[in-house]
This record gives C-alpha cells, sequence and structure tokens, in this order.
C-alpha cells in the first residue's frame, strides 16, 4: 500500500515527434478519400466490438501510417477523454494525418455503416419488434448484451487497476449511480475529484499513501 | 410536436457523458429517452442496446434508432451529431493541447483518478441494463455463460450475441 499506483498508462513521450507534434499534416502523400476509406472498412468490418483491435491492425500494421507507441498514447488519451474509443481515436488519427479535414473524414467514415444499420434496424425494429418471435429474440440479444458489457468492463479494469483504494472509487461510482441514484456527471465530478485528489501529484517522487 | 430541440439537447449532454465508453451514460440514457421524454420504453430500449451490440463500428450506434422513431431520417441525423460532436470537439481541442500538458503533474493523476471513476460508471450502466434485461432464469443463464466465455476465450463477440437470440428464440416465447 505504500507506493503510489504506478500509472499504468505510458506518459505520451513522442516517438516519432513528426507524427506527434501538433497537427500539421506530416504525410501530405495520405489522401483525405484514402482516411475515409480506411475509416470506413474499420467501421463496417469491426464486429462484435473491440474496435480498437480494428483500428490497430489497420493503422499500424497495414497502413503503417502510426507506430506502436505512437497508437498506444493516442489510445490512453482517447480513454481518458469523454466520448467512445472509437470516434476519440478517430479524431485523433485523422487530425494527425492531415488536421482538421482528416479528422472530419475519419469519424465521418468509422460512424457511417454502423449508423446506416442502426437506421435499417430501428426501422424494422418499429414493424415487427413486436411479434412474439422477435421480442424473445431480442430478449435473449438483450441478456448476451449485459453478459458482453460486464466482461469488456472487467478486462477494461484488469488493466487499469493498480491499486486497493481504485476498487474503492469502482464501488463509489456504482453506489452513487445505482443506490442514491445520483445523476452520472454529479457522481462523475464528486468521485473524479476525490481519486483525482487522492493520486494528486507527491512532491520530490516521495513514497506515498493516500490522504 | 417537434421534438428535434430536445433530440440536440438530450444526445449532446449524454455524449460527454460517455467517459471509459458508452455504457457510462446507459442509465442517464434510460431516465432521459424513457421517463422522461417516453420516447420508447425501457425494454424496447434494451433491446435496441443489445442489437446495437452487433452492429459494427463505434458501439453507441442504436441512438441512431431513437433518433429515426422521434424524427425520422432529420431525427437520425440530429442525433448522430449530437452524440458526437461535443466529444469529437473536446477530444480534438485536447489532441493538441495533449503534448502542452504533459509536463503539467495533475495530469497523471487526472488520469489515475478518472480510471476506476469510468469503471465503476460502466459498471453502473451495466446493472441499470441488468434490470430490464435480466428477469428470469433464462435471461439471466445467457448473461452468465455470455460472460464466462468472454473471459476465457477470444470468440466474437457477436457470434455470443446471436447465441443469445437463439436461446430466446428456443426458451423465451411468451
Amino acid at each position: 500500500m505504500h507506493h503510489r499506483g504506478t500509472n499504468k498508462i505510458p506518459a505520451p513521450t513522442p516517438a516519432r515527434p513528426e507524427l506527434v507534434k501538433g497537427a500539421v499534416s506530416v504525410s501530405p502523400e495520405i489522401s483525405i478519400l484514402q482516411i475515409f476509406t480506411t475509416f470506413l472498412l474499420i467501421g463496417a468490418t469491426s464486429f462484435g466490438g473491440g474496435v480498437v483491435a480494428y483500428l490497430r491492425s489497420s493503422l499500424v500494421d497495414k497502413h503503417e501510417w502510426l507506430d506502436d507507441k505512437t497508437f498506444v498514447e493516442l489510445l490512453a488519451m482517447s480513454q481518458s477523454l469523454p466520448g467512445l474509443n472509437a470516434t476519440n481515436m478517430a479524431v485523433l488519427v485523422g487530425d494527425r494525418l492531415r488536421g482538421i479535414a482528416g479528422a472530419i473524414a475519419a469519424i465521418f467514415g468509422i460512424c457511417l455503416p454502423g449508423a446506416v444499420l442502426m437506421y435499417v434496424a430501428g426501422l424494422l425494429y418499429r414493424v415487427h419488434g413486436d411479434r412474439p418471435l422477435a421480442t424473445a429474440g431480442l430478449k435473449g440479444v438483450a441478456a448476451a448484451a449485459v453478459g458482453l458489457i460486464l466482461a469488456t468492463t472487467l478486462q477494461l479494469g484488469r488493466k487499469s487497476f493498480s491499486h486497493a483504494s481504485d476498487l474503492v472509487f469502482v464501488v463509489l461510482t456504482v453506489i452513487g449511480v445505482n443506490r442514491l441514484h445520483q445523476s452520472v456527471p454529479r457522481v462523475l465530478i464528486a468521485v473524479g475529484v476525490l481519486a483525482t485528489l487522492w493520486y494528486r501529484p507527491r512532491r520530490g517522487g516521495q513514497e506515498a499513501s493516500g490522504p | 410536436m417537434n421534438q428535434i430541440p430536445a433530440l440536440i439537447r438530450v444526445f449532446s449532454y449524454l455524449s460527454l457523458l460517455t467517459v471509459g465508453g458508452g455504457m457510462a451514460a446507459f442509465p442517464e440514457l434510460k431516465i432521459l429517452t424513457v421517463d422522461v421524454h417516453r420516447w420508447l420504453t425501457f425494454p424496447q430500449l434494451i433491446h435496441l442496446y443489445g442489437v446495437g451490440q452487433m452492429a459494427p463500428g463505434p458501439n453507441m450506434m442504436m441512438i441512431v434508432s431513437i433518433g429515426q422513431w422521434v424524427a425520422g431520417l432529420p431525427g437520425a441525423v440530429v442525433v448522430l451529431i449530437a452524440f458526437f460532436l461535443p466529444t469529437a470537439l473536446l477530444t480534438f481541442i485536447m489532441g493538441r493541447l495533449w503534448t502542452r500538458l504533459g509536463k503539467w503533474r495533475w495530469r497523471t493523476s487526472i488520469q489515475r483518478g478518472l480510471a476506476p471513476v469510468s469503471i465503476g460508471l460502466l459498471l453502473a450502466g451495466c446493472l441499470t441494463m441488468a434490470k430490464g434485461a435480466v428477469t428470469g432464469w433464462v435471461t439471466a443463464g445467457i448473461a452468465v455463460v455470455t460472460f464466462v466465455i468472454l473471459l476465457r476465450s477470444r470468440i466474437n463477440p457477436a457470434l455470443l450475441i446471436l447465441g443469445g437470440a437463439g436461446v430466446g428464440l428456443l426458451l423465451l416465447r411468451a
């Protein structure tokens, strides 16, 4: 308990400064259309969640637009900002590649296939959702989704936990929302500030436990 | 009645709550769309959310279905923009400031502090959804089996959701 939680999210030190610094278009050979189609393909094929894995294999392995280190840095940033990982990554990567136009092309591309699909699914559900057969199937779908989200949350938690106090903040958050029925922003700010103060910067890298 | 302004308000607000993932906003999504605006019922919301887990791309695309229900194609477009623009702008700005914040000592503290809170928010959203989705032994079984399989294998989750649909068709017919 006497060491400060080691920060599992790597500190963003630029691996390739030309890719990380600012947001000037560093790769003029990558066109906006290329960015759009690449993210469109990721948006259309990343079935079953886990968009991050698809992003990595496309951006790092296939296109070599980013190196692994930069990818992890951008991912860490995506995770600590509000917004979905997939869209945050699209904005950050798009911006690194071609500035604001790249960011717009990337987020539009990654959202479009799923949006069209859910538009159609919504239409179908409105018409056929009341049929007993559809309802039976959908109950199973929703139940499986609960299992999926719980598994994803647990896997995410495993990666970011390094300190017993983390568990306290998780429990406080859950109690705030589910038991005390406080609004999400209220709990986010209250527990967020508390947790941030707990992990506040210590002078001279001193070993320190919580307050 | 024109619902577009309400859609914009609700979904741009929800946008900023998605800390750690879309599920973090689920409790508020439920309150605002089901209880406050009555755009759909809780079971409908849960069904759509479940279906949304099978769609590729960012996993909150079920919001498009809600927009479509409330106000047709314009509703769908408005919801999409309202839900993604605020966080996209924030991320864009922070992305450019990030390197400058690199030396700010509190940045690490905020990152460290927000990590468990975001896990808690995801868990809270999951519990809210479970209240509506797990209604008996069969649904509880589907959820637990899906959970266990996902922790033990690298199977594509979309297949398990389809499996859930299959079990539902067999066992949950009223």
